[in-house]
């Protein structure tokens, strides 16, 4: 329920009652008052209290969460989702059982999932927020692979005075292997061919 | 899987209500097809695809738990 209609002797009171209610902060709503209150005679005969519409605001964090709860519902898993707002960043965690459905093969279906969610929850909306989703620590855990495996490969490459070419990566997984490396002197990456088939080289410094 | 497709494409374009979704089941797969209105057909397609094959995929990994193949037609 996001629109509710309270009433109070005054508007402040009736806002802070559908506030209180709702557990809503007074900067995520937006107001209407649909009646001022008239004091009647002495006070009391008729006298009619303040009418106030009270909505929340659309934000792109809740309606992103709106979306990804929807998804869930409509592939019959049951999950555990929050969301906080970091740096004009959202971030979704989902945490649940058997959630490897929606990672997907090296993270597919989430990549697939965090796009859709950011196109939707910033559609029509003036100030874009970027979306991103983990589902049970996976893209942490894909992370520390990702720089295991640029550092054996570096080492490999080192040793053989050859290129050694990685299979293709998306943009966020290539840039987490350029950083893990850029300190190097001894060997350099950089990346070749069309998306999504885009890959990096690990080349010896001669 | 017919409702997860509902649910993305209403939440992509801008008129939801005239979104609809039919599933025809065959011998081998299930077939999904997506009317949007004329206006949104890009909305659910992308540039070179992109939304379409996310669809596709979200779809795919819905009906891992099913014995036939699905595919989304946008039509």
């Amino acid at each position: 329920m996001n629109v509710v209609e309270r009433t109070g002797k005054t508007v402040d009171e009736a806002v802070e009652q559908a506030l209180q209610e709702m557990q809503w902060k007074q900067d995520e709503v937006e107001i209407e008052v649909i009646e001022e209150p008239t004091k009647g005679l002495f006070g009391l005969l008729g006298a009619r209290p303040a009418r106030v519409r009270v909505k929340l605001k659309e934000t792109t964090a809740r309606r992103a969460r709106d979306i990804v709860n929807k998804v869930i519902q409509a592939m019959n898993l049951t999950a555990d989702i929050t969301v906080t707002e970091k740096d004009e960043k959202i971030i979704i965690n989902i945490n649940g059982k058997d959630l490897g459905i929606l990672i997907g093969r090296r993270g597919e279906t989430l990549d697939a999932l965090q796009y859709l969610v950011n196109l939707s929850a910033n559609k029509n909306l003036e100030k874009r927020k970027r979306v991103l989703i983990d589902i049970e620590g996976y893209r942490k855990r894909r992370e520390e692979t990702l720089r295991k495996l640029a550092f054996k490969l570096a080492e490999k490459a080192k040793q053989r005075g050859r290129n050694i070419v990685l299979e293709p990566m998306n943009s966020m997984e290539r840039r987490i292997i350029h950083t893990a490396l850029q300190n190097r002197d001894d060997i350099y990456t950089f990346s070749e061919g069309e998306e999504p088939y885009r890959k990096i080289i690990i080349s010896p410094k001669k | 899987m017919k409702e997860l497709v509902e649910v993305l494409a209403k939440a992509l374009v801008d008129h939801p209500d005239m979104v609809t979704v039919d599933m025809i089941e065959k011998e081998k797969s299930y077939v999904i097809e997506l009317r949007v209105a004329p206006d949104d057909m890009g909305k659910v397609i992308g540039k070179q695809g992109r939304i379409a094959k996310a669809i596709r995929t979200l779809v795919k990994a819905a009906a891992t738990k099913e014995r036939k193949k699905v595919t989304v037609d946008i039509i």
